[in-house]
C-alpha cells in the first residue's frame, strides 16, 4: 500500500454515498470537508473503524430519532406514536410495562399497581393490533424494549403485521432480546439463563432464516450503566454479551456473518462529555478486531458495530427539572460526535415520571437542535485525532481487553460461558454495584458536584412542573380489554396452542417461534405463553446480595 | 443500640441501584441491614421484617406503584400486629407524599437525599418508635 491508498480509497467510497440536501459549510460560509485527517490515516468507513461506519456519515443521512414511548393503553400509545411521526421522529420504540416485561398478564395480581405505568401494557395480539393501528410497519422501523418475553413479542409482531398484510420479510426494526443483562443489571428476568438463551437463539436462528431486515437482539449497555458500571465496564460487558450471541448462534449452526450483521448495539450517553465519546469510537475498533480476528468474520457488516444511544436517566434530577435539558442536549452531542445511528433523548421530567408530551416534544427538539442549527453533523468523527480523545479511546480499549480476559477466564475460552458463570457467580452483579457505591460516595463527600443535588440548589423549590398522571384507571381498562379477549377467543384452538409450545419447549432441538406465532394468532396472551414455557423452563431467583 | 433496618423490593420493579446503595450507606452508619431480594409482595416483606426483628422498614419505589404497595406493606405489619415503622424511597411525585403519609409511612426520600439525611432521619423514626 502507498501511503495515499486509505484517503484515495475513503475519497472512493464517499463519492458512492449519496448526500443530504443540506448545506455544508459553516454558518460564516467555511467550505468544510466531510473528514479531516492525515492522508495515510485511518478514515471513516475503514478498519477498524474508529472513526465511524460509514464513510459520509452524517452528510449521507442523520442518525434515526427515535423516540421510546409507551404508557396505558395500547389505544393510549398508538396515539403518542402518532404523535411522535407527525412530529418528525424517524422511528418507533416501544415501551412496555413491568408486567409484560416480566411477561404476566394485565390480571395477573403480581401486576396489581403496574400495568400501563412505566409502559404500555400487551396482553394478546388484540392489544398489539391496537398498538399499531394505521402505521405502516412496513415504512417505518420498530424497535421493541423486551427481553424476557421478547420472543412472544417478535410472534405477536410477526401475527399482526402479517394480518395487516405486511408480510414478515418486509419488516424492519430491532428487539432488544439482550437476556444477558437483564441479569446483570436491568433484572426483568422469568427463567433461568440457559433456558433464556434457547429462545434467544430461536430467535436469531428464525429471523437470519425470515426476516432480513430485522435485528435479532440489541446488545444494551445502557441498563448495565443505568445500574451504576463505569463506563470501561460498560463498554466491556456489552460487547462480552455480544460475542456470547454470536457464539450463540454458532452452537446453532448460524455462520459468524449470518449473525453479526444482525446484532445491533445500544449505549448510554452519559454526562462525562470525553469519556462517552472516547467509549463509543472504542467499541467499533474493538468489535471489528474481535469479530475479524477472533471470530474470523469475513463480511464487513459483522465488523461494524452500529449502535443505538440513549441520554443518560441517571443523570438527571428531580431538583430543577429544567436544568435535564441542559444535561441531554450535551449527552445527546456527545452521541452525536461518537458516531451514534440512532439516538433517544431523555425528557426533562424522566426523574419525576413518564414524559408529558411537552416534556418528550423538547427533548426531541433538542435532537433537532444538534441536528440541523449547530452544524456538527457536517464532518465525520470531529474529534478524530485530538490527543485526549485518541488516549482516552486508547485506555478505555485496554480496560475493556482485561475484563475480556477475565470473563474469557470464567469461560475456559467461551465467552458465552464466560457471562453466564459471571452472572451464576454474581460477579457482574456485584461490580455494578460496587461501582455504583463509589460514585454515590464520591457526591455525598461533595467531591463531585450535581447542580440542585448538592450545589446551587436555589430554585430548588420553584413550582413542580406538570407531568403525566398515570391512573388505577388505565389498569382497569387494560384488564377488561383482556377479558374480552379470553371470553371471545375459539378457547381450544388456545389451548391447543399453549400445550404445543409446552411440548415443544421439552425438546431443545427445536425452534419455538412457529408455535409462538401459532399461539399468538389464537390469542394466546403473553402471560399464558409465558407459562406454557415455564413449565420447562422454571423461574429464576436472584441470591440477595448487597 | 445498632438500629437493624430492612430494605425491601416490592413488586416487579427490578431497579435495585437506588436499594444496594442506600443499604451500604446505611451500614457505613452503623446500622445492620437485611435486603429482601427482588419481587417480594407485601407479606412476605411483613413477614421478613417480624422475623428479622428489624427496627424500620425501607422501601425502594421506582416504578411509579407506590401508591397502591407502600400502604399494602404497611396494612401487611399492621395486621400482623407490629408497628414497625415504614419509609420509602425512591420517585415520588411531590403531590402523593400526604397520601402516603396518611397511609401510615413514616418519611419518603426522593431522588438526591443526602445519606446524612436518611441516616438522621431513621435514627429519629427508630428512636421514636421505641420510645
Amino acid at each position: 500500500m502507498t501511503p495515499m491508498d486509505s484517503y484515495e480509497e475513503w475519497q472512493r467510497s464517499f463519492a458512492e454515498s449519496g448526500l443530504r440536501d443540506a448545506d455544508f459549510t459553516t454558518l460564516s460560509g467555511v467550505e468544510l470537508k466531510a473528514v479531516y485527517g492525515p492522508p495515510n490515516g485511518i478514515f471513516p468507513g475503514q478498519f477498524p473503524y474508529t472513526r465511524g461506519v460509514h464513510a459520509s456519515m452524517y452528510r449521507s443521512r442523520l442518525w434515526t430519532m427515535r423516540m421510546f414511548a409507551g404508557f396505558g393503553t395500547a389505544v393510549d400509545t398508538n396515539e403518542r406514536f402518532k404523535e411522535i411521526i407527525a412530529a418528525g421522529g424517524t422511528g418507533l420504540s416501544t415501551a412496555f410495562d413491568m408486567p409484560t416485561l416480566l411477561g404476566l398478564d394485565s390480571d395477573d395480581p403480581m401486576a396489581l399497581g403496574e400495568v400501563g405505568r412505566c409502559g404500555v401494557a400487551v396482553d394478546s395480539l388484540s392489544d398489539m393490533r391496537d398498538l399499531f393501528a394505521g402505521i405502516d410497519l412496513g415504512a417505518i422501523t420498530t424497535s421493541m424494549t423486551i427481553n424476557s418475553p421478547a420472543a412472544v413479542m417478535l410472534a405477536l409482531f410477526v401475527a399482526q403485521a402479517e394480518e395487516s398484510g405486511v408480510p414478515r420479510a418486509l419488516l424492519g426494526g430491532t428487539l432488544q432480546n439482550d437476556i444477558l443483562k437483564e441479569y446483570q443489571a436491568q433484572k426483568e428476568f422469568v427463567f433461568p439463563p440457559r433456558q433464556s438463551m434457547r429462545l434467544v437463539r430461536d430467535t436469531i436462528a428464525f429471523a437470519a432464516a425470515e426476516m432480513p431486515k430485522w435485528n435479532s437482539v440489541s446488545v444494551s449497555g445502557y441498563h448495565i450503566r443505568e445500574a451504576g458500571s463505569t463506563a470501561a465496564e460498560e463498554l466491556a460487558f456489552t460487547l462480552a454479551n455480544g460475542f456470547a450471541y454470536v457464539e450463540l448462534a454458532q452452537q446453532a449452526g448460524l455462520h459468524v456473518d449470518q449473525v453479526a450483521p444482525r446484532l445491533s448495539f445500544f449505549f448510554n450517553a452519559h454526562i462525562d462529555f470525553f469519556e462517552e465519546i472516547a467509549k463509543f469510537r472504542a467499541a467499533r475498533r474493538i468489535w471489528a478486531k474481535w469479530m475479524r480476528d477472533h471470530y474470523l468474520a469475513t463480511n464487513e457488516r459483522s465488523w461494524q458495530l452500529r449502535f443505538h444511544t440513549q441520554t443518560a436517566g441517571v443523570s438527571l434530577t428531580a431538583q430543577q427539572p429544567e436544568v435535564n435539558i441542559a444535561r441531554t442536549a450535551i449527552e445527546a452531542l456527545a452521541g452525536v460526535l461518537g458516531g451514534t445511528q440512532s439516538l433517544h433523548t431523555n425528557s426533562m421530567d424522566e426523574a419525576l415520571a413518564l414524559p408529558s408530551e411537552k416534556s418528550a416534544r423538547i427533548a426531541l427538539r433538542t435532537q433537532q437542535v444538534i441536528a440541523y442549527e449547530t452544524n456538527v453533523a457536517n464532518v465525520a468523527d470531529p474529534l478524530g485525532g485530538s490527543y485526549f480523545v485518541e488516549a482516552l479511546t486508547d485506555e478505555l480499549e485496554l480496560q475493556a481487553e482485561e475484563i475480556f480476559a477475565e470473563v474469557m477466564q470464567f469461560g475456559a475460552g467461551s465467552m458465552l460461558e464466560g457471562c453466564i458463570k459471571g452472572i451464576e457467580e454474581n460477579w457482574f452483579q456485584g461490580r455494578i454495584a460496587d461501582s455504583a457505591y463509589r460514585l454515590e460516595r464520591s457526591f455525598n463527600d461533595g467531591r463531585r458536584i450535581v447542580v440542585g443535588v448538592n450545589g446551587f440548589l436555589e430554585g430548588n423549590d420553584d413550582a413542580d412542573l406538570e407531568i403525566l398522571r398515570i391512573t388505577n384507571e388505565d389498569e382497569k381498562r387494560q384488564v377488561e380489554r383482556l377479558s374480552n379477549v379470553r371470553n371471545s377467543r375459539n378457547e381450544s384452538a388456545a389451548q391447543e396452542s399453549l400445550a404445543r409450545l409446552t411440548r415443544e419447549a421439552h425438546d431443545p432441538e427445536v425452534n419455538l417461534m412457529p408455535a409462538l406465532i401459532d399461539a399468538a394468532r389464537a390469542y394466546a396472551t403473553v402471560g399464558e405463553m409465558m407459562s406454557a414455557m415455564e413449565k420447562v423452563f422454571g423461574r429464576y431467583v436472584e441470591v440477595p446480595t448487597l | 443500640m445498632t438500629v437493624r433496618v430492612l430494605v425491601a423490593k416490592v413488586g416487579l420493579d427490578g431497579h435495585d441501584r437506588g436499594i444496594k446503595v442506600v443499604a451500604r450507606l446505611l451500614r457505613d452508619a452503623g446500622m445492620e441491614v437485611v435486603y429482601t431480594g427482588l419481587f417480594q409482595t407485601p407479606e412476605t416483606v411483613a413477614n421478613a421484617a417480624i422475623q428479622e426483628d428489624v427496627d424500620l422498614v425501607g422501601l425502594s419505589m421506582l416504578s411509579g406503584a407506590h401508591l397502591t404497595l407502600a400502604p399494602l406493606v404497611v396494612e401487611a405489619l399492621r395486621a400482623r400486629g407490629s408497628d414497625i415503622p415504614v419509609v420509602v424511597g425512591g420517585i415520588v411525585p411531590n403531590n402523593d407524599l400526604e397520601e402516603l403519609k396518611s397511609a401510615g409511612v413514616a418519611a419518603v426520600f426522593g431522588p438526591g437525599a443526602s445519606s446524612n439525611e436518611m441516616v438522621a432521619t431513621i435514627n429519629r423514626i427508630v428512636s421514636e418508635s421505641l420510645a
